[in-house]
């Protein structure tokens, strides 16, 4: 196992760049992971699977509402969509991470600031 | 709504493959666009999506439900595990199966007799009208408190505001004749309004109408099915014919269906006892009521709707010129209705549940037992565990694995132990009391059925839980280390073990003290003078001769006393006699007012109520009844109605202070009667039962001058011989007494011994019940503290082997097991007693002639326990003494 070099997210945080990438436009599952990808430049390697039960996790609490559909190419396939309370949950969390990263940053670097 | 919620997740789940297969495909079709080759595209894409199962499997926990998947893998691997070891899946089987089906049997009783309603429609309206009369002294004491009066029942129907309908009826016997063979049959005689009650429809035909209660109406009877069957076959064309009942004829109009019975009694016919309004006076207190409350109408409005027609009661009837109505007032007679439940079921209530507790005990045994097979058996497991937390398995889904693996065994127990129950209940049901009320409903029904898989599951888990939560745990990764050597067992292993063995032997002891408390009652009620003697050489039946078949007194009387001759005349016979009722015969005994003449009755007091029986001569001697003072009637003295009685010791104890003293003393029961002559004094007799109080009692004649009815027309005939109860004897009394009348049937034909039997049965059942439950304590506990102390010595080996080899002589090696096994049996005795202390309490009802804290019960079953424990450990003891320190020492 070559886990020595990927770094696990913390938890919570892809359920967050979901949300994030769902609050553009409402995707289905292997866009949403090329979207975040993309976005991420690469730097974060997921696990595509582990996208799954994270969104298993949204629909339940209600974050994002799911629909089954046809994709631009033709396949039929499940397009998420970030419901109101997703919204606000997102703004919560996005809140609280950037305090939790700016005392991350403050810690990490204390004389640079 | 579980499942729904798991309906969704289904739909959920195939969604979610159908999902991640697309996924693939998309990733396999984009990489193939872009120049890979097919194949290289699809390892790729699942490269980078993952493992496709566990992510699965963790999307669906997200719904909070274990796969039906895993939970199948784990009953599969629990199965192997299980026929990996067939001895302890046996035992352990065995254990829980027999601790279950006592459990499934016991359930289905209480289930049928306390649980279920009775057998009529809407049940929960129907009710007893019970009353008691706390001023009618001598009745008071007793349980059946005061009967309606006819008079009573016609005011209660009138003028009642609470009551759907309601009703008198009164159990009895007749004679059927005109068949193949002279038959008494049992009767109920019903007002109008207790079949409308009762509101079961007849099986074929029509109930009693209006009509058929006038006193000069139609005469007609109705048939219960059994009767149908046995007398007529089932014929349906039974319905207009007649029958001859007491030499009357009556018209059959109808069958009541299968398993009909009035309140708690079996019936051949019933008939209505038509009530003439015009001659009802206000007493004769002794029919049943029952009634059906109107929807809504509580007991407690229904018993102040009856304290409220009292009075009127009193205004509308009377005794008879001259009497004063409201003399009941004294008697304070009040309404205490119960439902018809309670009357059916009576105090059998507290016996079922002794019994459930102990067999609820014997399960605790067992199922301690069944831990402590699955404690040892888990830590021979201990490596596999280990190995399986090590390749990732959570604890929580190793303690899953196992407690399915218990519940397996559980309900597999369950399913051996619902056929042992079956083969239970039907032996119950053979050897239960015949007085236990709704004997003939119990059966194991699907509730019974749900009990038990309840049951079976609750226990497999409950067992399973304490090895389960012990080893599944943090000790995981320790079992790869040590499970292959160990030195000596952590003290915390024992701790488990011997926490159970204490439990176990506290609870054999409670039970045993049960035990040993109806073994102590029994001796006592075998000590009870009851009355009579050796009652296997004392034969019964009844004869019953209506008037419409002789009606002069004094005819029946010299019937009588010719069938008595003819009895006599029987090689064999000893002596005879006959009385209206022998005691614990179950007939309902007569009451009535008794006036001495030495004693003042003040004009508005009504005399004590006395219980009061009619004697021939010959009938002490025969029952074996002894005299106390003064002497018995003779024929001629019955014949010239000479105005003579005997009375019971405490009656005259009572009057007049010692038996000599009553002899010469007067009596009567009625204004116009002569006052009778106190001849002789009878010993007190368990009328009641053994374990009854003995009533006072007067002995009139069988014939009496001046009386309602001055012959006695249906007696006990007694016959005091060897050859009671056999075959040709019987054969001879029957011819003897047809050469008299032909028409004269025998009923309730049976030895004494079998009405005293019948009479203890309650106890004699309770005795066999905890005596059973309290062997298979002592058995179980004793197999566990054996089990536990030949583990420990087994697992101490090394280390005996090792105190051995440094000098320790074997008697010491002896010595320190022991007192370890008998140190847990004292502990166990000690909460043991203190838990009998709380327990045995409850059983005070049953018991007879001794205290539940009886001193000696309790210090003779505590050393008997810690007597036969200690005696189990001896036999691990000693083999810890031949324990070969090399042997030992070069061990695993």
């Amino acid at each position: 196992m070559k886990q020595t070099t990927q770094r696990d997210l913390f938890p919570g945080a892809l359920e967050m760049m979901i949300l994030r990438t769902l609050k553009h436009q409402p995707l289905h599952g292997y866009a949403l992971v090329q979207q975040i990808k993309r976005n991420s430049d690469d730097l974060l390697q997921i696990e595509e699977g582990s996208l799954y039960p994270a969104l298993q996790r949204l629909l339940k609490e209600g974050f994002v509402k799911a629909e089954w559909g046809i994709s631009s190419t033709n396949r039929r396939v499940r397009t998420y969509k970030l419901t109101q309370a997703g919204a606000k949950h997102l703004e919560r969390e996005v809140s609280s991470f950037e305090r939790m990263l700016k005392g991350i940053t403050q810690v990490l670097a204390p004389g640079e600031l | 709504m579980n499942w729904l919620r798991q309906l969704f997740s289904r739909k959920q789940l195939s969604e979610l493959s159908e999902e991640i297969q697309a996924h693939l495909d998309e990733k396999v079709e984009e990489l193939v666009a872009a120049g890979m080759p097919r194949e290289e595209a699809v390892h790729s894409a699942r490269r980078e999506f993952g493992n496709v199962h566990l992510i699965q499997q963790n999307s669906r926990e997200v719904w909070g439900w274990p796969s039906v998947e895993s939970v199948l893998l784990d009953v599969r691997h629990g199965l192997r595990a299980l026929s990996h070891s067939p001895v302890f899946t046996a035992v352990a089987l065995l254990t829980i199966a027999i601790g279950i089906a006592a459990n499934a049997a016991v359930f289905s009783v209480v289930n049928s007799v306390l649980l279920k309603p009775l057998n009529y429609p809407h049940a929960e309206q129907l009710v007893a009208l019970h009353q008691t009369a706390p001023g009618a002294e001598g009745l008071a004491d007793f349980e059946s408190g005061l009967l309606l009066s006819p008079s009573m029942y016609v005011t209660y129907s009138e003028h009642n505001q609470t009551f759907q309908s309601l009703g008198v009826w009164i159990f009895g016997t007749a004679n059927v004749t005109g068949m193949a063979e002279p038959e008494q049959v049992r009767t109920v005689a019903v007002s109008d309004g207790v079949l409308q009650t009762l509101a079961v429809p007849p099986a074929i035909g029509r109930w009693f109408s209006q009509v058929d209660q006038e006193p000069n109406g139609p005469r007609r009877a109705m048939l219960s099915y059994g009767y149908w069957q046995r007398r007529f076959g089932g014929d349906p064309a039974v319905i207009g014919r007649n029958i001859m009942l007491d030499s009357q004829s009556r018209e059959i109009i109808g069958v009541m269906p299968k398993g009909f019975q009035f309140v708690d009694k079996d019936f051949d016919l019933t008939m209505p006892l038509a009530f003439d309004r015009g001659k009802l006076i206000l007493a004769g207190f002794g029919f049943h009521g029952i009634a059906r409350l109107k929807p809504g109408a509580t007991i407690t409005e229904a018993n102040a709707d009856l304290s409220r027609m009292l009075p009127i009661w009193m205004d509308s009837w009377s005794n008879g010129p001259g009497s004063n109505p409201h003399i009941y007032e004294t008697w304070r007679i009040t309404p205490m209705i119960h439902p018809l439940k309670q009357e059916v079921i009576g105090n059998i209530g507290e016996f079922l549940w002794v019994v459930t507790a102990t067999i609820a005990l014997v399960m605790l045994i067992a199922g301690a037992n069944v831990t402590n097979l699955l404690l040892v058996r888990i830590e021979t497991r201990q490596q596999e565990l280990a190995v399986r937390t090590a390749l990732g398995a959570g604890r929580a889904r190793i303690i899953r694995g196992l407690l399915v693996e218990s519940t397996m065994l559980g309900i597999m127990g369950g399913i051996v132990g619902v056929a042992f129950a079956y083969a239970g209940v039907n032996v119950l049901v053979a050897v239960g009391p015949s007085n236990l009320p709704r004997l003939n409903e119990i059966s194991v029904d699907a509730r019974t059925l749900a009990f038990t898989f309840v049951l079976s599951v609750l226990s497999g888990l409950l067992f399973g839980l304490m090895p389960a939560l012990k080893y599944a745990g943090p000790r995981g990764s320790s079992g790869l280390q040590s499970a292959g050597r160990t030195i000596t067992v952590t003290r915390e292993r024992h701790r488990a073990r011997n926490l159970l063995v204490v439990g176990q032997m506290a609870i054999a002891l409670v039970l045993l003290m049960s035990a040993g408390l109806m073994i102590r009652t029994f001796v006592a009620l075998r000590k009870v003078d009851p009355g009579f003697s050796d009652p296997q050489h004392l034969q019964l039946m009844r004869i019953s001769i209506p008037s419409l078949l002789i009606s002069e007194p004094g005819r029946v009387l010299r019937t009588e006393n010719v069938i008595l001759d003819k009895l006599a005349a029987i090689p064999g016979v000893k002596s005879v006699g006959f009385a209206s009722e022998m005691p614990m015969e179950g007939v309902d005994s007569e009451w009535d007012e008794i006036f001495a003449q030495d004693k003042v009755y003040s004009g508005d007091v009504i005399a004590p109520l006395r219980m009061y029986k009619n004697l021939s001569p010959g009938f002490l001697q025969t029952a074996g009844t002894r005299l106390i003072a003064g002497r018995e009637m003779t024929w001629n003295e019955i014949y010239d109605l000479r105005p003579v009685v005997m009375v019971s010791e405490n009656l005259a104890r009572e009057l007049w202070g010692t038996p000599d003293a009553a002899i010469g003393k007067h009596l009567r029961e009625f204004e116009n009667m002569p006052w009778h002559e106190v001849i002789g004094v009878i010993q007190d007799v368990r009328e009641k039962g053994l374990q009854e109080k003995v009533p006072e009692i007067v002995y009139w004649p069988p014939l009496v001058h001046n009386r309602f009815d001055p012959v006695l027309r249906t007696a006990t005939f007694v016959i005091r011989s060897d050859r009671a109860g056999t075959e040709s004897f019987l054969n001879e009394i029957h011819a003897a007494v047809w050469a008299v009348n032909s028409n004269l049937p025998l009923a309730s034909v049976r030895t004494m011994q079998e009405v005293y039997d019948k009479s203890v049965a309650r106890t004699s059942f309770t005795l066999a019940m905890l005596g059973i439950a309290g062997a298979m304590a002592l058995a179980l506990g004793i197999i566990g503290i054996y089990g536990v102390m030949s583990y420990t010595v087994s697992q101490r080996q090394r280390e005996i082997g090792i105190r051995l080899a440094l000098g320790a002589k074997g008697g010491d090696v002896l010595q320190m097991v022991l007192r370890q096994g008998t140190k847990l049996a004292l502990m166990g005795v000690a909460i043991g007693i203190a838990a009998a202390l709380a327990l045995t309490r409850l059983m005070t009802n049953v018991l007879f002639g001794v205290t539940a804290h009886d001193p000696l019960t309790f210090a003779a079953v505590s050393s008997l326990l810690i007597m036969i424990a200690s005696l189990a450990c001896y036999i691990p003891a000693h083999r810890a003494t031949l324990v070969d320190p090399i042997v030992a020492l070069r061990y695993e």
